[in-house]
């Protein structure tokens, strides 16, 4: 087969702009406001669980660390997708009783506690690399330990671990697509799921391809907040003394092992 | 052990200046013993500050300067001993609000860098004594004036030299009208050209009557500002005395071999 030939049909199966002109009404009225959905609600619930199992794999109280580690190395060691088809099949049943049959209740709940498990490493590690002189600085004006986590140990934490958490809400946002499992109405499916149904329907695979853009398009700008929020605590935070490298080697690992 | 302590006479005019609010208060410790595992880092501190005077702690690294200071203010749980205040035993007291009489300055600041310098100094003031807003920052840019850094009030403590974070500490700990100043080796983290300020800053808190309990490495603060001076080594005071007593005529063969090395 000539070259020309096969750039022709390369160009068709992923550049048919007729396919793709089809399929943009439904992934921009349907398939965008769901992934964001999903996407929002569980980074919203993830951060927040992360948090407590950051609070909890610090405790003093091994009742509350214990948990917090067999929890985490629970839901970071599945697969995604076996988490998503255990809760959203196996609750299923559960869920009708509650919500009726709409998928998305349990299917954020499952990215929930996967993203959970992930953000409560990235901030417990923040929080373990706050000097341990701020605790006592601030046990020393006469706060508890809790108070002092809270007004001053843990808002620094944060902090450093942001672009790792950015990192974080990213691959969140790319294992939505995952609750396709699940089963979608037509009015339930994502960005993935229809670029995907078209492309099986029609054996070509362009709307599959824009829905990728519609990804890269929220994805991508995230990197460079990511970057620009680097950026700026390299250069603007420096108020402790401490050499520049040391939290940068920190932030640099846990983006790594974010990734 | 009772050791006297013969140099705990305020120097003259110092009870005329006592710091607003807080009555001079005397700090002692008796026979306070801790270990870190097996460890024995203090065994056996008695210690006598007499209300409004200067003490100062000297002695080689190691010896429980600065665990003693810990102690006196419960950051360590002694193993054993008492910490006294005011005559009075604290070791039944709840730990946080002994902690609001007794200011701790510490030797790498500690200052909270996410806060601005005023925040810094009014969170102890709105959270734990319940101040409001303009109350809280009237006390802080008080505190701040003090230490000559009001003007500094606004930016984040990143952005100040060692010597002026060190002095916003101290504001920081006195905002909290302390009974009692512990310092542990508040100019040992500073550039030399700093030390001077820091050390100013601590000369005028005693001569206005602050019940200090300095563990510092420089000596001439010791000579000048304490109105006692006790060494330490291996967990113990070794020998007590007023400066000029224990500087001139160190009795003990351990501090004339520390003294011959720092002077």
């Amino acid at each position: 087969m000539p070259a020309t030939d096969i750039l022709q049909t390369l160009q068709e199966t992923f550049f048919d702009l007729d396919a793709m002109r089809e399929a943009l009404p439904e992934l921009l009225t349907v398939g965008l406001p769901n992934t964001l959905l999903l996407a929002l609600c569980s980074a919203v619930l993830g951060t927040l669980a992360g948090m407590v199992l950051a609070v909890c794999g610090l405790s003093r109280s091994r009742w509350l660390r214990w948990p917090a580690r067999v929890y985490t190395d629970v839901f970071r060691g599945l697969p995604a997708a076996v988490t998503i088809l255990l809760i959203g099949v196996g609750l299923a049943p559960v869920g009708l009783l509650l919500w009726g049959p709409n998928p998305y209740p349990l299917g954020i709940l499952a990215l929930s506690l996967i993203a959970s498990a992930y953000i409560g490493e990235i901030f417990r590690s923040g929080i373990q690399s706050v000097e341990a002189g701020q605790l006592e600085a601030a046990r020393a004006l006469g706060f508890s330990r809790s108070t002092g986590m809270r007004l001053v140990v843990i808002p620094q934490g944060v902090r450093r671990v942001l672009p790792a958490l950015v990192n974080q809400l990213i691959a969140l946002i790319k294992e939505s697509s995952l609750v396709y499992f699940l089963g979608l109405l037509a009015t339930q499916r994502d960005l993935f799921r229809i670029g995907q149904d078209q492309a099986a329907n029609t054996g070509n695979e362009s709307a599959l391809l824009l829905a990728g853009l519609f990804y890269l398009a929220i994805t991508v700008p995230l990197t460079h907040v990511v970057n620009a929020v680097d950026a700026r605590l390299r250069t603007g935070r420096r108020a402790d003394g401490v050499p520049d490298d040391a939290d940068d080697d920190l932030t640099l690992a846990i983006s790594q092992e974010a990734r | 052990m009772t050791p006297t302590a013969p140099g705990t006479t305020p120097v003259p005019g110092s009870a005329t200046a006592a710091p607003a609010g807080s009555p001079a208060t005397g700090v002692a410790t008796r026979d306070v013993h801790l270990a870190f595992g097996a460890h024995r880092v203090l065994r056996g501190v008695d210690l006598d500050v007499a209300a409004g005077s200067a003490a100062c702690v000297i002695g080689p690294s190691g010896s429980g300067k600065s665990t003693l200071l810990r102690c006196v203010n419960r950051l360590l749980e002694p193993d054993r001993g008492e910490v006294l205040i005011g005559g009075r035993s604290v070791m039944a007291d709840d730990p946080d609000a002994l902690r609001q009489r007794v200011g701790m300055v510490f030797q790498h600041f500690n200052l909270f860098p996410h806060r601005s310098v005023l925040a810094n100094v009014t969170l102890g003031l709105r959270r734990l004594r319940g101040m409001s807003r303009d109350q809280a920052d009237a006390t802080a840019l008080a505190q701040l004036e003090r230490v000559g850094l009001r003007h500094k009030a606004q930016v984040r403590p990143g952005t100040l030299s060692g010597g002026q974070q060190q002095r916003v500490a101290i504001a920081r700990a006195l905002a909290m009208e302390p009974e009692v100043m512990l310092f542990d080796e508040a100019t040992s983290a500073l550039d030399p050209e700093l030390v001077k300020g820091v050390l100013a800053t601590m000369a005028d808190l005693a001569r206005e009557g602050m019940t200090m309990l300095v563990v510092t490495h420089e000596m001439g603060f010791a000579r000048e500002v304490a109105d006692s001076v006790h060494f330490m080594d291996g967990g113990r005071v070794v020998e007590s005395g007023v400066p000029a007593q224990l500087f001139e005529s160190a009795r003990s063969p351990r501090l004339q071999q520390f003294l011959s090395q720092v002077l």
